[in-house]
């Protein structure tokens, strides 16, 4: 195996943070080579050195043996470096055609060869085996779809070493056999190919050689034959984790939320539950299945026509979220950064918000003293790491992200919590801290309700297990007699209809 | 040590550097007397500003405050003049009329989901149009001297209207930072979707920030009759782009969720320093125009920097 590109001794510094030191890397042709490592541990600061995007403060860059600099990520570009970052960069307006050629449309004279370029993109499309077609506008893809298309801007490109930052995070199980499937023909190609991922199973299964970051430092690697699962998490934790889903015995008490016959016209069909508390209720299904939709109506956030909602034996009625909350009801949503977080606020704003505008800081006035007590309360209590209260929170890894937007909702004690996937995207160090998080809470007494796409955290945390399939239950499980296989039938087709 | 924040302190320096340049081509800028002139003068547009900074941090934008300072100020003139109403009364019946202004453009934002920008444009047709037919196009003169006290009297060698800027911006500094309203109008600058999921009433604070600049126009108006004794039906034309430069000048983002009162006070500094200074170097007021939206469209292009610096995930802190 040839080496490609190759870095050594790169540091990188930004205003309070060595963010990477002294680390050396390299892919050959025909490799994949998986970075993993903790949120903030470097992968993404590495990638961006890699293909120009930032400059590093002092070590080299190699690309065929011969020393380079990249000047600007276009260098990179024509060199042969394409990444395809977490979130994808298309024109949804454009068609996929324009949107591969953009900038470097074909021409014929000063005029635009479109029938030239449709046939080319049709021709890159077809190597990747894309479905769809050049034609289509691209914003109606699916996010697996557009990340076909960005894969085929970059062959376009001729491409030699492709870096793709968590690319299956939102992908169907489909979509990520599809990928795989077009990893292993580009390396028989000789593409070189740095795959970025938190899920150590696809690392095991796709990469040839693994490298280990921690706190921007290089922690280990080699080939991924050398390493078992536990030994990588290791080296990204710099500890070992025994168990990431240490669930201790649940102690329910009295029921804190009871749903009857929720209905909701062409998105949910009689929803029935119950929540104790101290309990955790996992719900699990396909994405789509209504899972969110239930969270969505009992946070007042969606409309829906029949079935009640009783909570701590009270009928509830729930129109806006200022209702939930008042009746001790808090969602933590999916999306942290669309809807969870005010991303230019600070942490100590966002900590405390909900205590602020429902007036537990004082009843006209906000009292700052009692506001910046409450934020060190809160963003201690859930180990929150940061620089500053001040800080916005946008500088936060996706981890500490999270951890503040559950503060957020501790901060008002609410009676039930519902976490619709609370560790997505989010490393394992944090994850492992937040699942223990949510043993404390209903030791406490609070009724919890997981939402979570990972079967693996669904089984682990869960007391019991909802699956829902296509708006409707499907089936309910005990975490005794639940198994994925079990769970993955009732997700996808079959089941028993059972009923709480 | 934490680096300098431009986007927060910029406005400072730039203040400094004119009042730099200024005093250095003109020993008379720094004159209090003529402090006291820029403030007087600025107070109008300043007013104005402090309620348009609520708009802009929510992410909105209010373009009639030009034609509601001339139509509260025409209608307050005209409830003291020929209802003969006394001072007072008018005054608050005209500031009402402002914020009615201002709820309209509300209501037509939050319940009718028409844009700001043209909600607003319509509400400047309007409202410029109710003071034509109020005035039927001449200007209202006759205010009683306790009407136009506040506009153009001096206390202890400084413009009463200076004292009112003031007071508006200190409870403008004290709302935002200090109530619960406050924290929903940021948050809904920043993700509305986010602010909803907090259980904030994010309609209503809409709403209330448009009702709150037509407030300040309202009072801005009254001011501007005090200052000319007399209520002219086409004042304020224009008035808006002037208000806006100051408050993006300091250092409010027009996307929203950023900014403060702190920085608008330093925008309308530059924008009054700036128009004193134009006139005191004898620069034609045509030029002066030209170089105005220069400068508002420099604060602009700003802002467009410091958002795109904050998209490719830099700190700001870190400019």
């Amino acid at each position: 195996m040839k080496e490609l590109l190759g870095v050594k001794g790169i540091h990188k510094y930004f205003p309070g943070v060595h963010a990477l030191d002294d680390i050396a890397f390299s892919v050959g042709t025909g490799e994949v080579h998986a970075l993993v490592g903790e949120n903030g541990a470097g992968k993404s600061t590495l990638i961006k050195i890699l293909s120009g995007i930032h400059r590093p403060d002092a070590g080299e860059i190699r690309l065929d043996g011969n020393r380079v600099e990249w000047k600007s990520p276009k260098n990179a570009l024509e060199a042969g470096i394409a990444v395809i970052h977490q979130e994808l960069s298309l024109a949804p307006h454009l068609t996929v055609a324009e949107n591969i050629f953009l900038g470097r449309e074909p021409r014929k004279g000063p005029f635009l060869d479109r029938p030239t370029m449709y046939k080319e993109a049709q021709h890159i499309l077809d190597r990747v085996h894309a479905s769809f077609d050049a034609g289509r506008e691209t914003g109606t893809l699916t996010t697996g779809e557009q990340q076909l298309a960005e894969i085929a801007k970059a062959l376009s490109l001729n491409v030699r070493i492709l870096a793709m930052d968590e690319p299956t995070s939102s992908l169907s199980s489909q979509e990520t056999e599809t990928l795989f499937s077009l990893i292993g023909e580009l390396r028989e190609q000789g593409v070189g190919i740095i795959y970025i991922s938190h899920r150590l199973e696809e690392v095991f299964r796709i990469a040839d050689t693994v490298s280990v970051l921690r706190d921007g430092t290089y922690a280990g690697g080699g080939p991924i034959t050398d390493f078992s699962e536990e030994d990588i998490v290791r080296l990204m934790v710099g500890r070992s984790v025994e168990n990431l889903f240490p669930r201790e015995a649940p102690q329910p008490g009295g029921v804190a939320l009871e749903v009857d016959g929720l209905s909701r016209q062409g998105v949910l069909e009689d929803i029935s539950f119950k929540v104790l508390e101290g309990e955790i209720l996992g719900f699990s299904g396909l994405v789509g299945s209504g899972r969110s939709n239930v969270a969505r109506c009992l946070f007042g956030l969606e409309p829906f026509q029949k079935g009640h909602i009783r909570i701590m034996g009270e009928n509830a009625s729930i129109e806006r979220p200022a209702d939930a909350l008042d009746l001790g009801l808090f969602l933590v949503p999916e999306d942290r950064k669309l809807q969870g977080l005010f991303l230019n606020r600070s942490v100590e704003s966002n900590a405390t918000v909900l205590q602020l505008v429902r007036h537990l800081l004082g009843r006209f006035l906000v009292n700052r003293k009692r506001q910046r007590n409450e934020a060190e309360r809160l963003t201690s209590e859930l180990n929150v790491r940061f620089a500053s209260l001040d800080q916005q929170v946008n500088n936060l890894s996706g981890g500490n992200q999270q951890k503040v937007a559950i503060a957020k909702g501790l901060s008002v004690t609410p009676k039930i919590l519902i976490l619709d996937e609370p560790t997505r995207g989010i490393d394992v160090g944090a994850k492992a801290e937040i699942h223990h998080l949510m043993n404390r809470l209903t030791r406490e007494g609070m009724a919890i309700i997981m939402i979570s796409s990972e079967l693996p955290e669904i089984l682990g945390m869960s007391d019991r297990i909802v699956v829902m399939r296509q708006g409707r239950m499907t089936a309910t499980f005990s975490s005794a007699e639940a198994t994925s296989e079990k769970i993955m039938l009732a997700a996808a087709g079959g089941g028993n209809n059972a009923r709480l | 040590m934490p680096a300098f924040n431009w986007r927060k302190h910029g406005n400072i320096v730039v203040l400094a550097a004119l009042l730099a340049f200024l005093a250095f081509s003109n020993s008379d800028v720094l004159q209090p007397s003529n402090i006291a002139n820029v403030i007087g003068q600025a107070a109008v547009m300043g007013t104005c500003a402090v309620g348009m900074t609520f708009v802009i941090l929510t992410g909105g934008i209010d373009l009639s405050v030009g034609s509601v300072v001339a139509l509260s100020g025409a209608l307050g003139a005209w409830l003291n003049v020929n209802a003969g109403l006394p001072w007072h009364a008018a005054w608050v019946l005209a500031i009402l009329a402002g914020g009615m202004c201002g709820l309209v453009s509300g209501i037509l934002v939050q319940w009718g989901r028409v844009p700001p920008f043209m909600a607003t444009l319509a509400m400047m047709a309007a409202a410029r149009g109710l003071t034509l037919l109020l005035t039927q196009g001449n200007p209202v003169s006759g205010t009683s001297p306790a009407f136009n006290y506040a506009g153009w009297a001096a206390f202890l060698g400084f413009p009463v209207s200076g004292f009112i800027l003031i007071a508006c911006a200190v409870a403008a500094w004290f709302t935002l930072r200090f109530t619960a309203f406050g924290t929903g109008v940021y948050a809904v600058g920043d993700n509305l979707e986010a602010a909803h999921f907090a259980g904030i009433h994010t309609g209503a604070v809409t709403i209330t920030v448009y009702a709150i600049s037509g407030i300040t126009a309202g009072l801005a108006g009254l001011l501007m009759v005090g200052r000319l004794w007399s209520a002219q039906p086409s004042i304020g034309t224009g008035l808006e782009l002037d208000v806006i430069a100051s408050v993006v000048l300091g250092g409010t983002s027009l996307f929203g969720g950023v900014g403060s009162i702190r920085g608008t006070m330093t925008g309308i500094l530059i924008m009054g320093f700036l128009d004193n200074g134009l006139r005191l170097l004898e620069i034609s007021s045509y030029l002066q125009q030209v170089i105005k939206g220069a400068v508002f469209v420099g604060a602009v292009v700003l802002d467009m920097y410091f958002k795109g610096a904050y998209r490719k995930g830099k700190s700001r802190d870190a400019l």
